[in-house]
């Protein structure tokens, strides 16, 4: 027997072991792991134009909703797995800054930037992308069926006509949910929000796990209305959901999507290059197709399906005061709503 | 009686001689079953040593005793799931069991038509992940539910929903229990009751009940133990109505807190054990029930009954078609449920959570992968089991962990290998995020039943064989491959199919352990239900149900043809 020719046996033998234990992807091509809480939808033209400005890095995304990858980040904190975080709220974001799981770096461009959509340092820690900001999917269908009228503020939302037809994403997971939560907080201050969630805590028929699902499901006509997010409502319209789009007119929540480099990545000059292109034109182009406010200016266009100028609608946001209240506002929400309190009906 | 008892010693006498200086043979093989237990002490028992560590730890890892324990039974919303996974495990045993239990007794005991139809139709519900019969119960019964109606204004989402889809899913695990205790009833029986003239229903409750009590109890036990560790039914239909299952799943996904995950898992291993321990002891007895002497009973013809019975398993059979059809239906329309055109936009996975088509390849490699390394393991090592001479205490260790699985939950043994594998001080922790990882954690999960098959099919092979084949200095492996592989092939092939399948719908240990370029199908169905893209996951589910249907049916075109050849000797 020569054991010297690789026989047909072998070859397949070896390429086994690639397929199982990943060996082969190992080779030259810098792999960037990428922490998201971007839609599914979005970071395919993200991860392809990129990648197509940078040959030799290949990002692997790691995807799940705000409240996830936030829990997942701060639990990895003693042995990091992400090298970039990219697409996640700016307030969670800001507890890995305080955690000092964050590299300040000044991305190319920086300085075209809208100041208010970074961290103020002259090397950041995080930088803005885009503004996100919660809206209703109210369906036409099911509300005239219903002879529902339409909501036009978050105070009509509570009104009993609305029972068991409203469903919201739970804050803990979801960052639609959290912004909404943080929003009514500082609209009608932390003893207002509080009564005015209990109201509404009445009509809601389910807490989902993700933003976007509330919005689907009024699609669909499971729930008359979904608290959700304008992107998600604007794409739930282009599907054929028979839906219209409602902004509560005492303001919207709003968060901002940022990107930030991990402290500990294996990496550096890969996630630099990523950083880099999240504020360049090309990236503000890509981030203007889904919404209506990007971080560099000049950049925006309306959407399609959303009536009304956003941009004069969003709250004043404490960004601090949230991320700093996060867990409280959080232990908060569960002990009052979270299906756990059951048989009070 | 007598010749019974006089026979043993002379038994005892005919192996006596064999007692000889230990052979190549013995060694080699007494190696690979060390090399055996080494393997499982490795794949299933240091897991979950790992997970009941964990949960005497703080997430630093420092020692608390029952702190954890006690943090979890302070907060009543927790215990509350508690009381709900028991009385909903409960309910859905109890209808499941009964719907099983009439189901076969009309595939067995009646002469109605189209009993093969039937029971092809009984084993839908294994081919599919436990999430599709949820997502077609949001279809049928949620608030847009095409027969909404027939709820009377209750809700789909909770308990009516958990135990609706849990009963579709446990039903053919049930059936195939209590079919092969009502098939093994001797007829005897049945004319002694006839001679004394026993009422139909008398001898319903005497006999045929009695006769297969084991099978029931099994049923009983295996069924609550899958109704009480799935995850997949409450999670898609469950609302706000929490069990122990979500509750391990929102500690350790949602909130990353795994010293609490692994206090629910503890939990959660209880009643599993429990129904394992019991099971284990009655199926000690059943060994004594059937003697050579039985006559197998089979059912005459009786129109009152075969009509009965022909209703009643034809509306079960329908409820079958319906949840999957729903889902099918779903899944090609357009836009659910505004617009009905069918196309194929709910396949377009890429667009959608869960890591698109590539999910579904990950998981053809990952079922082909496990059912040959799972297969060749599980076989051998039964052989082993089995054949190895003496060597009493070893052997009965391997075997104890061979059964271990059993009793663990998916979602345990899981969560134990994040535990065990993803320890920094662990050699073995590159394998953590691979393809490998899922393929070894698979084979773990389903290890015990594909062992019993084994062994079963092997005690049927006579030891003579062995004993032949040494005397005649073969050496052992080759009487292996020559003889008892080929004997046995039915069971292999069995054990593969087996694996396969449930590899392909298994969502409950692999949720805990795949990586971004590593997700599953049946994984990729539970996200895209989570973003809200009901009909895509639908769509994901179907696939996952045609490839698990599609695989079977080759199987058994394949099968048939070569294996009625090469069994052409057990007949006469």
């Amino acid at each position: 027997m020569n054991l010297c020719t690789t026989s047909g046996l072998q070859r397949a033998l070896v390429s086994l072991a690639v397929a199982m234990f990943g060996l082969g992807t190992a080779a030259r091509a810098a792999d960037l792991t990428v922490y998201t809480a971007l839609e599914a939808d979005q970071i395919k033209p993200y991860k392809a134009a990129f990648e197509k400005a940078n040959p030799g890095i290949n990002i692997l995304w790691v995807r799940d909703s705000t409240g996830i990858i936030t829990a997942k980040l701060l639990a990895e904190k003693a042995n990091p797995k992400a090298d970039v975080v990219m697409g996640l709220a700016a307030t969670s974001l800001m507890l890995l800054q305080k955690e000092g799981m964050l590299m300040p770096y000044a991305p190319a461009g920086l300085d075209k930037i809208d100041a208010k959509m970074r961290d103020p340092a002259a090397s950041p820690d995080w930088v803005g992308m885009d503004v996100w900001a919660s809206a209703l999917c109210v369906n036409t269908v099911e509300s005239s069926k219903k002879n529902l009228p339409e909501p036009t503020s978050w105070a009509d939302l509570t009104k009993p006509v609305y029972q068991g037809q409203v469903a919201m994403p739970n804050p803990a997971s979801s960052g639609t949910g959290f912004l909404m939560v943080s929003a009514w907080l500082q609209l009608f201050g932390w003893d207002e929000g509080w009564k005015y969630m209990d109201e509404l805590h009445k009509n809601i028929a389910a807490y989902t796990h993700s933003g976007s699902k509330p919005c689907r499901q009024a699609g669909a006509g499971e729930y008359a209305i979904g608290l959700s997010f304008e992107y998600r409502a604007n794409k739930t319209k282009k599907d054929g959901a028979p839906i219209s789009i409602a902004l509560p007119k005492e303001g919207l929540g709003w968060d901002m999507e940022a990107i930030g480099i991990m402290k500990a990545t294996k990496e550096p000059e890969a996630a630099k290059k990523l950083a880099d292109w999240a504020a360049t034109p090309e990236a503000n182009k890509l981030y203007a197709e889904n919404y209506a406010i990007v971080a560099l200016p000049g950049i925006a266009s309306p959407m399609e399906f959303v009536q009304g100028d956003i941009n004069k609608m969003l709250i004043k946001n404490d960004f601090a005061w949230a991320a700093e209240n996060r867990d409280k506002i959080l232990a908060e929400w569960s002990k009052r709503y979270d299906g756990k309190s059951e048989p009070k009906k | 009686m007598a010749t019974e008892t006089l026979s043993l010693p002379d038994r005892a006498a005919a192996v006596a001689p064999l007692r000889q200086k230990l052979g190549r043979d013995d060694w080699i093989m007494r190696g690979a079953v060390v090399a055996l237990g080494l393997w499982l002490i490795v794949t299933v028992l240091l897991p979950l040593w790992a997970l009941l560590s964990k949960s005497f730890q703080t997430s630093d890892g420092s020692f608390v005793g029952f702190a954890n324990f006690q943090a979890y039974f302070a907060n009543p919303a927790l215990a509350y799931s508690i009381w709900h996974s028991v009385w909903v495990s409960l309910l859905s045993t109890v209808i499941c069991v009964l719907l099983a239990f009439v189901y076969a007794y009309g595939l067995t005991r009646s002469c109605m038509p189209a009993r093969g139809l039937f029971r092809i139709i009984a084993q839908i519900p294994i081919l599919a992940p436990s999430l599709l019969p949820a997502i077609s119960l949001v279809y049928l019964f949620g608030n847009q539910g095409l027969v909404k109606w027939m709820l009377l204004g209750a809700s789909i989402y909770g308990p009516i929903g958990i135990v609706m889809g849990e009963v579709f899913w446990t039903f053919p695990h049930a059936l195939i229990i209590i079919t092969t205790a009502l098939a093994i009833s001797d007829a005897r029986l049945y004319e002694a009751a006839q001679a004394l003239r026993a009422s139909p229903s008398r001898t319903f409750w005497t006999v045929t009940l009695p006769g297969a009590r084991y099978g029931l109890i099994s049923a009983i036990f295996v069924v609550f133990t899958l109704v009480i560790t799935d995850f997949g039914v409450p999670k898609v239909i469950g609302g706000r109505f929490n069990v122990l299952a979500t509750d391990i799943y929102k500690q350790v996904v949602g909130q990353q807190n795994f010293q609490m995950g692994a206090v629910v898992g503890l939990i959660l291993l209880l009643p599993a054990v429990l129904a394992f321990a019991v099971d284990q002891v009655m199926q000690r007895r059943q060994m004594a029930l059937l003697t050579a002497r039985a006559v197998p009973y089979a059912p005459k013809p009786d129109a009152t009954i075969d009509r009965a019975m022909l209703a009643i398993c034809s509306l079960i059979a329908f409820a079958i078609l319906v949840i999957l059809g729903v889902s099918f239906f779903a899944s090609i329309a357009t836009f659910w449920p505004y617009n009905l055109t069918p196309s194929f936009k709910n396949f377009d996975f890429d667009m959608m959570d869960g890591g698109g088509w590539r999910s579904y390849l990950n998981s053809l490699v990952m079922a082909g992968l496990t059912a040959l390394f799972g297969t060749a393991v599980i076989f051998a090592g039964a052989y082993l089991v089995e054949k190895t001479p003496r060597f009493r205490t070893v052997r009965g260790f391997v075997q104890f962990l061979a059964l271990l699985p059993l009793a663990v939950p998916g979602l345990v043994l899981g969560l134990g290998y994040i535990f065990f594998f993803n320890n920094p001080a662990n050699p073995l922790r590159f394998i953590y995020g691979t393809m490998a990882i899922l393929v070894v954690c698979t084979i773990s999960h389903f290890y015990s039943v594909s062992h019993l098959t084994a062994v079963t099919a092997l005690k049927q092979v006579d030891r003579e064989f062995e004993t032949v084949s040494a005397s005649l200095r073969v050496p052992f492996w080759r009487t292996f491959m020559r003889v008892t592989l080929p004997v046995c092939l039915p069971a292999v092939l069995d054990i593969a199919m087996y694996l396969f399948v449930n590899a392909m719908t298994t969502v409950s240990a692999v949720v805990f352990i795949y990586a971004p370029h590593t997700t599953l199908a049946a994984i990729a169905v539970l996200n895209m239900d989570d973003a809200g893209d009901v009909a895509p996951a639908a769509a994901m589910a179907m696939v996952v149900f045609a490839t698990s249907a599609l695989t079977r049916a080759i199987y058994m075109l394949l099968t048939r043809g070569y294996l009625a050849r090469a069994q052409m000797w057990r007949k006469r």
